[in-house]
């Protein structure tokens, strides 16, 4: 067990570097998950945005942090996608015979996910500076959205993981990521949530893409976050825990 | 420490209702050949999967290089590799990218020269910087059955290692088995062809419905059929020998 223990950061550095040429022998991964956001950004500013009003006078500010959490959740059912192939190819099998850490092999796929979003999260902003996106926040705002954005993507990353590990069929490994790509329209993320219908209103208003937008808008604009960062991080971090722990009990029980 | 590599008693499977295997008894030796012969569905990939710690048994007691496979299963890593009955190898990595991946992860020093011996070992140098999903069936079994020796285990288990390949690669995996053993490693192999116990195995175990129904050496599973009536036959060559000596590969054993 101590030998296993003293390694465990080699076999995920290991593993880390596996996915991580996966992902660069194939950019079309990274530039499919940008092009839909950057289109619907395009959509929404120059077609429908004239229409909508937001009491913001830069919509592109306004549209931003909905769309960066699109893409995240259209990012990591390519997580859901690779996961299911090593289930599949009988690759896990091998890592498994061996003496390694075994959370090593899942941890390289969910640090992997970071990186992966991580570049087009970067890859959409600049697309928005084009756009005419402008943010007045400091280095430390920025930090605070960064490391919202992380946890946000370390969170469905692990409910990608799950569904990785249980699908019977690639697409199912990937289909339970379009709900969530689709959460951002019934939130704040778009439109603000006072002129929708009481019903759709109250789910809008308590779901969490709702106060991560509303968190991350503020910090980019330099406004008072007030409680909806603690709200949201209270999402992140929970969905995290739940995620985690049931998707090791998937992975115990099928490997 | 008895001079056994492997020792199984009285192991039991199932999955929900269907009893797989009914009570499997059997030890193989140190630096032996070992065959484990059986149809389609016999059971013989739920004993694989017990002996390499990918599966847990529902009763009865495998050990695997003196420790238990159920309370012991990484000292049992430590000692064993597995080449299942699908080449493992990540297809998206090179042959030399997939050697020194596994190299790292047994913690080898120089991973990069591990594999270039590898590469070399397994006539794989050629194609050394290509993606493992570009090598032919033949190709991807060598490279699978390298990864499974870098470090050197002590233990190899072949879940149907021929299982799909054409003649050619067949004899060459079964060069590749016959060093392995004269080198001194144990091996524990799979198969659904008589020919290939024949050809490979010490000792052969034939596992029917769950149960080993006869086990020994080939002399001595031949003792259990009744003396053969001596009769002069022209031998006719068999289809294998045939193609073998048109693609040029004449007798390659």
């Amino acid at each position: 067990m101590e030998a296993v223990k003293k390694h465990f950061f080699t076999d995920i550095s290991v593993m880390l570097g596996r996915s991580m040429r996966h992902i660069f022998r194939s950019m079309d991964t990274i530039i499919t998950v940008c092009i839909t956001p950057i289109a619907m950004m395009l959509l929404f500013v120059y077609v429908l945005g004239g229409a909508i009003q937001t009491g913001a006078d830069n919509y592109v500010n306004y549209l931003l942090p909905g769309i960066l959490l699109m893409a995240i959740a259209s990012g990591i059912a390519y997580t859901a996608y690779r996961l299911f192939m090593d289930k599949q190819r009988g690759i896990f099998e091998r890592f498994h015979t061996m003496p390694i850490s075994r959370s090593a092999l899942l941890w390289g796929h969910v640090l992997t996910s970071l990186v992966s979003n991580a570049i087009s999260v970067i890859v959409i902003i600049l697309a928005a500076l084009l756009m005419g996106f402008r943010s007045s926040a400091g280095i430390l705002p920025w930090l605070a959205v960064a490391g919202i954005l992380a946890l946000f993507t370390l969170a469905l990353t692990w409910v990608a993981a799950i569904a990785g590990l249980s699908a019977k069929t690639i697409e199912g490994a990937s289909a339970f990521s379009y709900p969530l790509i689709f959460l951002p329209f019934i939130s704040s993320a778009f439109v603000p949530t006072e002129t929708m219908p009481s019903v759709v209103r109250a789910f809008a208003e308590n779901q969490p893409v709702t106060s991560i937008v509303n968190a991350i808008r503020a910090l980019l604009s330099d406004q008072p976050v007030g409680n909806e960062i603690w709200v949201a991080l209270a999402w992140c971090v929970g969905i995290l825990l739940a995620a985690y722990f049931f998707a090791m009990r998937v992975y115990k029980k099928r490997v | 420490m008895p001079n056994h590599s492997i020792q199984v008693i009285g192991l039991h499977k199932s999955y929900k209702q269907q009893q797989v295997l009914k009570g499997v008894d059997f030890e193989v030796e140190k630096g032996s050949i070992f065959a484990l012969l059986g149809s389609n569905g016999a059971g013989k990939t739920t004993v694989v999967r017990i002996l390499t710690t990918l599966l847990q048994q529902d009763s009865g007691t495998a050990t695997v290089n003196g420790f238990d496979v159920a309370s012991k299963p990484d000292n049992v890593r430590q000692a064993i590799s597995l080449t299942g009955q699908f080449a493992a190898v990540d297809e998206i990595l090179t042959g030399r990218e997939n050697l020194i991946m596994i190299a790292k992860l047994r913690y080898l020093n120089n991973p990069r020269q591990i594999a270039d011996t590898m590469l070399q070992r397994f006539g794989l140098t050629d194609a050394a910087d290509r993606k493992a999903s570009t090598y032919s069936g033949g190709m991807r079994r060598r490279l699978d059955i390298a990864l499974s020796l870098v470090g050197n285990p002590q233990i190899i288990f072949l879940d149907e290692p021929t299982t799909g390949l054409d003649p050619e690669s067949r004899i060459e995996v079964w060069k590749i088995v016959k060093e392995l053993a004269a080198g001194g490693t144990t091996i524990f192999l799979t198969t659904q062809y008589l020919e290939e116990a024949e050809q490979l195995a010490d000792r052969i175990a034939i596992l029917h419905e769950g149960r080993i129904i006869a086990k020994g050496t080939l002399s001595e599973l031949k003792q259990l059929f009744p003396q053969a009536k001596v009769e002069y036959v022209e031998k006719q060559p068999s289809l294998e020998e045939i193609f073998l000596a048109i693609v040029g590969k004449k007798e390659a054993m």
